[in-house]
């Protein structure tokens, strides 16, 4: 079974007082795992719930595989949903759960138990089909959701901030088993979270949601290291985000940390926001030095890196450092970045 | 003076539930009374009034007529009540408010307004007083008792199970039947015990309302009106035992029902 197609044109979703979704279009590729990511009130859930047909748009279309599905039924959709707080059935079994799914769609008794073992073991928890929903930790029953979403085949696997709940170690663990359970069922995961971390490890295509629009998409490595706006720059982790003026050349600007190179020729005079990973900063002599002398006001050692944050008057750069670099409060550094590191945003610093 | 406070709270504790429940204990103990008149001396310990109970066809009668009205009654305020819940609580529809109230104003009117009105009513109708209006009248006392129960135990995180069901390919019916009613059981298990107990010991609806076929309150009423004996204490203890029993698995359900709110 292979995974569907989605395209959503241009829809909305109006609340009395406020625009849930406004005028969102978007083509999710066959057999992907895309990630919606926003922070709370972007419009994320609405536009899952929406494509799970738990919400219907005011205005606007939603086809899966070429098919309009706008406004059909949950139960009538080729989409299935793993809910955010699960939503197991606790008055069942494990195997009651799993096998509901199949009982609505009238397959008989032996297959149906056939099928809950092969999807009880694809989530790793074999032989659990008797115990009953509250003897499961917390984990176990996001794998079960998981099993029980996808026993009927869908085409569109929707996945509501389903790590949530979970402890950090927990939800790595999930992450992993997420794309490993992707990859062997190819249906098509749309999954929403305002976790950046997760949508990282997770998807092949990133959309960012802010206030109902979409602010930016594409590949994780190109939203992180070619971010379009300085919201998307600030979300998916951190980042210095400065304005500047485009110096008479045209490929550097001014900005009041010194002059910054950029990658692409741009008009002189123009106003423009740069925006420079914390990480792409680099430190000493021997760099660019372009940013001049700062004084280092905090460092935190938080093992893979440092985190550190340098004043020079009152403005403020975030620095991530490798581990075995030694800084100190009070230290004077000299800051440099390299010119295709920084770049250009749309959006106010 | 510590002491002398906590003996006064002592003994005036004794003559609250003296006063409360000394009728009752009187009324069970001289149920097994060995001769005519249930007064004191105590002569039994004898079961030959309960004998007389079983063998009074009148009373055996009326014993029937109430379990029959109680269950029935019970049935539909429970029904009447979960349906009224989960339409309010899961379609939020306009006027939810207003019409919550109006569910709950029965509660507030006195049985004997209630039971006038639904015989003049009936009489209106040309309906003759029967055991049905009984059942009716006790339908409308019930109803909000058991609307408010199971409203109580209707939660949104369970709304999300319901949506879970559709999901997966369930139509309403089966959303009811499997997922709604079997979530919120011990609620209405509770609310069926409760309505049940309710009818079986009322009066005065069934006063109004009951022709010749009679509840078992009003037979023992009847009875006493002819003259005091035993069989009427030994009609009153069942009466008192059966509503226990309802009520104490009524509390034991309610325990669940809490432990359920407990869940993770």
């Amino acid at each position: 079974m292979t995974g569907a197609g989605i395209e959503i044109e241009n829809l909305v979703k109006d609340y009395p007082g406020h625009t849930a979704l406004d005028r969102v279009s978007l083509s999710i590729d066959p057999g992907s795992y895309t990630v919606i990511l926003g922070p709370s009130g972007s419009g994320k859930t609405t536009l899952l719930a929406i494509l799970g047909g738990f919400v219907e748009p005011s205005s606007g279309v939603v086809t899966v595989d070429g098919h309009d599905v706008t406004t059909v039924a949950p139960s009538k959709r080729p989409t299935t949903t793993v809910f955010q707080d699960y939503a197991l059935f606790p008055h069942m079994t494990v195997g009651q759960n799993v096998g509901f799914g199949l009982e609505m769609r009238k397959v008989n008794k032996k297959k149906r138990g056939d099928l809950i073992s092969e999807a009880l073991e694809m989530v790793g928890l074999a032989h659990t089909s008797d115990r009953h929903i509250a003897d499961l930790s917390g984990g176990q029953r996001q794998r079960i959701a998981l099993a029980r979403a996808l026993i009927v085949k869908p085409r569109v696997l929707l996945l509501d901030e389903p790590l949530g709940a979970l402890d950090v170690k927990l939800r790595r663990q999930m992450q992993d088993e997420l794309t490993r359970i992707h990859d062997t069922v190819g249906t098509t995961f749309v999954h929403v979270t305002h976790d950046q971390e997760e949508a990282m490890s997770l998807a092949d295509t990133i959309v960012i949601l802010r206030d109902g629009r979409i602010e930016d998409m594409g590949s994780p490595e190109r939203l992180y290291l070619n971010p379009a706006t300085a919201f998307s720059a600030r979300f998916m982790g951190d980042s210095n985000v400065i304005s500047g003026t485009v110096a008479a050349g045209g490929d550097t600007v001014d900005t009041v940390w010194g002059t910054i190179g950029v990658a692409q020729t741009n008009n002189p005079n123009s106003l423009v926001t740069l925006s420079i990973r914390p990480e792409h900063l680099e430190l000493g002599p021997e760099g660019p030095g372009n940013l001049g002398e700062w004084v280092v006001h905090e460092s935190h050692f938080l093992g893979q890196r440092q985190r550190v944050v340098a004043r020079r008057d009152s403005h403020e750069v975030l620095i991530s450092l490798p581990q075995t670099a030694s800084v100190r409060p009070g230290d004077w550094v000299i800051l440099g970045v390299a010119p295709d590191r920084a770049k250009i945003v749309i959006g106010d610093a | 003076m510590k002491l002398l406070r906590g003996s006064i709270a002592w003994i005036y504790a004794l003559v609250v539930f003296g006063f409360i429940l000394l009728p009752v204990v009187s009324l069970v103990v001289f149920s097994f009374q060995a001769t005519n008149l249930p007064l004191p001396p105590f002569t039994g310990p004898s079961l030959r009034w309960y004998e007389a109970l079983f063998a009074d066809s009148g009373m055996v009668e009326a014993l029937r007529n109430s379990l029959i009205v109680g269950v029935i009654s019970a049935f539909f305020s429970t029904m009447l009540g979960f349906l009224s819940a989960y339409g309010l609580a899961r379609y939020r529809p306009a006027g939810a408010q207003a019409t919550r109230a109006a569910l709950m104003t029965p509660l507030g009117v006195s049985y004997l307004v209630i039971g006038f009105g639904l015989a003049i009513t009936a009489n209106e109708l040309a309906l003759g007083r029967s055991l049905v209006l009984v059942t009716l009248g006790h339908i409308i006392i019930n109803l909000p008792l058991a609307f408010a129960i199971i409203l109580s135990q209707m939660r949104d995180e369970d709304e999300t199970l319901e949506k879970a069901a559709r999901d997966l390919g369930a139509n309403e019916w089966i959303v009811i039947t499997r997922i709604a009613i079997p979530v919120v059981l011990p609620g209405l298990l509770a609310a069926f015990l409760l309505s049940f107990t309710l009818s079986w010991d009322e009066f005065i609806i069934a006063f109004f309302l009951a022709d010749f076929d009679v509840t078992l309150p009003i037979e023992i009423w009847s009875q006493l009106r002819t003259g005091l004996d035993a069989k009427t204490n030994a009609a009153g203890t069942l009466v008192f035992a059966i509503s226990v029993v309802t009520l104490t698995l009524a509390y034991v359900l309610n325990r669940a029902v809490q432990q359920r709110s407990r869940r993770p």
